[in-house]
């Protein structure tokens, strides 16, 4: 109502993997005008959502069109491809992600989220190496050794080091940053090496070559000093940093893109990975990935328990199989394979490479998004959502794979990627049905 | 402006506060000077006469494009670039993924040469 101000306690930010759930917002008329608690990405988020309710609800090529009419032209689209992937889902809630998942079964298609251009990578050292993990709750309490690794959270995850990782006091770290020794490796030194005790500037693209020195240091198997010209890090440094490391009480590596992006990617995680792994012969010593998009863990995590794979799935025969790189969505792309795409919450025109963004022009893509994104100006059918977080409840998980409700402040006159997902799934089964028995 | 022969460089594209709290609209101009960005090392600014804001051009075997330039300071070590991620820094990617799924988004080799001018291939 115009002019009335109302408070919601403790709604949650999805703007990063954080998903901070401590944020109090307050909203004037049909504006979120504070966000207590908020850093500088959550104001953003919250202040300068998508305004313009002029946008039609759904637009079928040039032409605005209504909710019903776009899902009626979405199945016709996705059951008439021979091999259509449904992309994107990291910022939008798990019952909608549940929902692609059922239809990316029922057309028999590829499934795939943005964690192919994330942290996928780390998502398949996961699975050859394990993961010796823990909640954000246990570092904020137990971790008196922090080693940021390729990563910039200061940037990235800007709460991260307050609430988390780097400033809290916690049960067993009753001074919170004193008695934590605080590491950041990375080639850049960004504004996170503030944050830390020691900074490491290891030579770009050599990340590999400087985990498996600490490895083998670790293990007590000598290393040459010509690993100080591979790797821009001199042998005292590295023997120093093992030595801390196996005394520390509770330690954790906390890993950015620096790693799942650049050459070597899951030998990379790996790495860091087993790293962790092998500490646990010492000291407690765990591993996490830092996560960006505020539900991408959610994404993992659906994918994971309705498929039994996390990303870069094909239902092609009838069953799930995972193949990165070949049922991830750049590969879909770039190589032409893909006829048909449905894409959820994500703009990969703006970021993909341009092999792959050229093929996405040339098939018809169904794409759901609050905005008109890069890749909805593209669409064959384009459906206007409303906001996960701000117009809609549902649950998300954070970066630590913990489930977190989602508490909207404002309506909104668009439906929610949930509804239109279960319109297209509802009138796919219904196409099917009638081609069944024609 | 005069030309110099072409460098090789790393270029690293990242995330940085302005591109994140711009990122929320693609077309609006913060988000454009943002992501059109390039941070270099001082020192290999001043070997090829490069004052903040002068344009220069990467190539790969991918594309090219034109962006700003702007120093560093002690961020990065000579040889390596930093962009904000964003439509440029995409034109640079392949769309090999060496069986992962994920292009090569970070360490990207580009060739940089000194451009006069403004941003072309707009």
């Amino acid at each position: 109502m115009e002019g009335e101000v109302r408070v919601i306690e403790h709604a949650t930010c999805t703007f990063c993997g954080c998903v901070c759930d401590d944020i109090d917002l307050t909203v004037e008329g049909n504006r979120i005008t504070k966000a207590k608690n908020a850093c500088v990405l959550g104001k953003a988020w919250f202040f300068e959502y998508p305004t313009a309710e002029s946008r039609p609800e759904a637009m079928i090529g040039e032409s605005p069109s209504t909710v019903g009419e776009g899902i009626e032209e979405a199945a016709r689209i996705l059951t008439s491809a021979r091999y259509p992937v449904v992309y994107g889902l990291s910022d939008t809630t798990v019952e909608a992600q549940r929902v692609a998942v059922e239809i990316a079964d029922l057309i028999g298609g590829c499934l795939d989220t943005t964690t192919s251009v994330c942290h996928g990578p780390s998502g398949i050292a996961f699975q050859g190496v394990g993961e010796a993990t823990c909640s954000l709750g246990e570092i904020k309490n137990r971790a008196d050794m922090v080693i940021f690794w390729g990563g910039n959270p200061a940037e990235s995850h800007p709460r991260h080091f307050t609430k988390y990782s780097v400033m809290p006091k916690g049960m067993f770290v009753p001074n919170g940053r004193k008695d934590r020794y605080v590491v950041l490796v990375d080639v850049r030194k960004t504004p996170s090496a503030r944050a830390a005790d020691l900074f490491i500037q290891v030579k770009p693209r050599k990340d590999f070559e400087l985990l498996w020195a600490l490895r083998a240091l670790v293990k007590g198997i000598e290393v040459d000093h010509g690993i100080e010209a591979e790797t821009g890090v001199s042998l005292a440094t590295l023997r120093a940093l093992v030595e801390r490391m196996k005394r520390a009480k509770f330690g954790v590596f906390l890993f950015g893109m620096g790693l799942s992006m650049t050459r070597g990617k899951h030998y990379n995680a790996a790495a860091i990975l087993a790293l962790a792994r092998d500490l646990n012969q010492y000291t407690r010593f765990v591993a996490k990935p830092m996560r960006g998009h505020g539900n991408v863990t959610g994404a993992d995590n659906v994918v994971a328990w309705a498929t039994g794979y996390p990303f870069g799935v094909s239902f092609g025969r009838g069953y799930p199989r995972f193949n990165p790189g070949e049922f991830t969505t750049v590969d879909l792309l770039a190589r032409g394979e893909a006829d048909a795409a449905l894409i959820i919450s994500a703009d990969p025109v703006a970021n993909f490479p341009q092999s792959a963004i050229e093929h996405l022009k040339r098939i018809p893509t169904i794409v759901l998004d609050p905005q008109a994104s890069e890749t909805a100006k593209i669409a064959r059918v384009a459906f206007t959502t409303a906001i996960y977080g701000i117009n809609v409840a549902g649950t998300v998980y954070r970066m630590d794979d913990v489930p977190i409700r989602l508490r909207p402040a404002l309506s909104s006159r668009y439906p929610s990627d949930e509804e239109v997902l279960k319109g297209i799934a509802r009138r796919v089964r219904e196409l099917r049905r009638e081609a069944l028995s024609a | 402006m005069k030309a110099v022969s072409s460098q090789v460089f790393i270029l690293i594209p990242g995330r940085t506060t302005e591109q994140g709290t711009s990122v929320g609209d693609k077309a609006s101009p913060e988000y454009r000077s943002v992501t059109r960005l390039l941070r270099m090392n001082p020192e290999d600014m001043a070997r090829l006469g490069l004052t903040d804001g002068a344009q220069v051009r990467l190539r790969n075997a991918q594309g090219e494009i034109v962006v700003s330039c702007v120093s560093a300071k002690d961020e990065l070590p000579p040889g390596v670039l930093f962009i904000a991620y964003g439509p440029e820094s995409s034109k640079l990617m392949g769309g090999e993924t060496h069986g992962t799924g994920m292009p090569d988004s970070k360490g990207i080799e580009v060739e940089l040469t000194v451009a006069g001018g403004s941003p072309g291939r707009e």
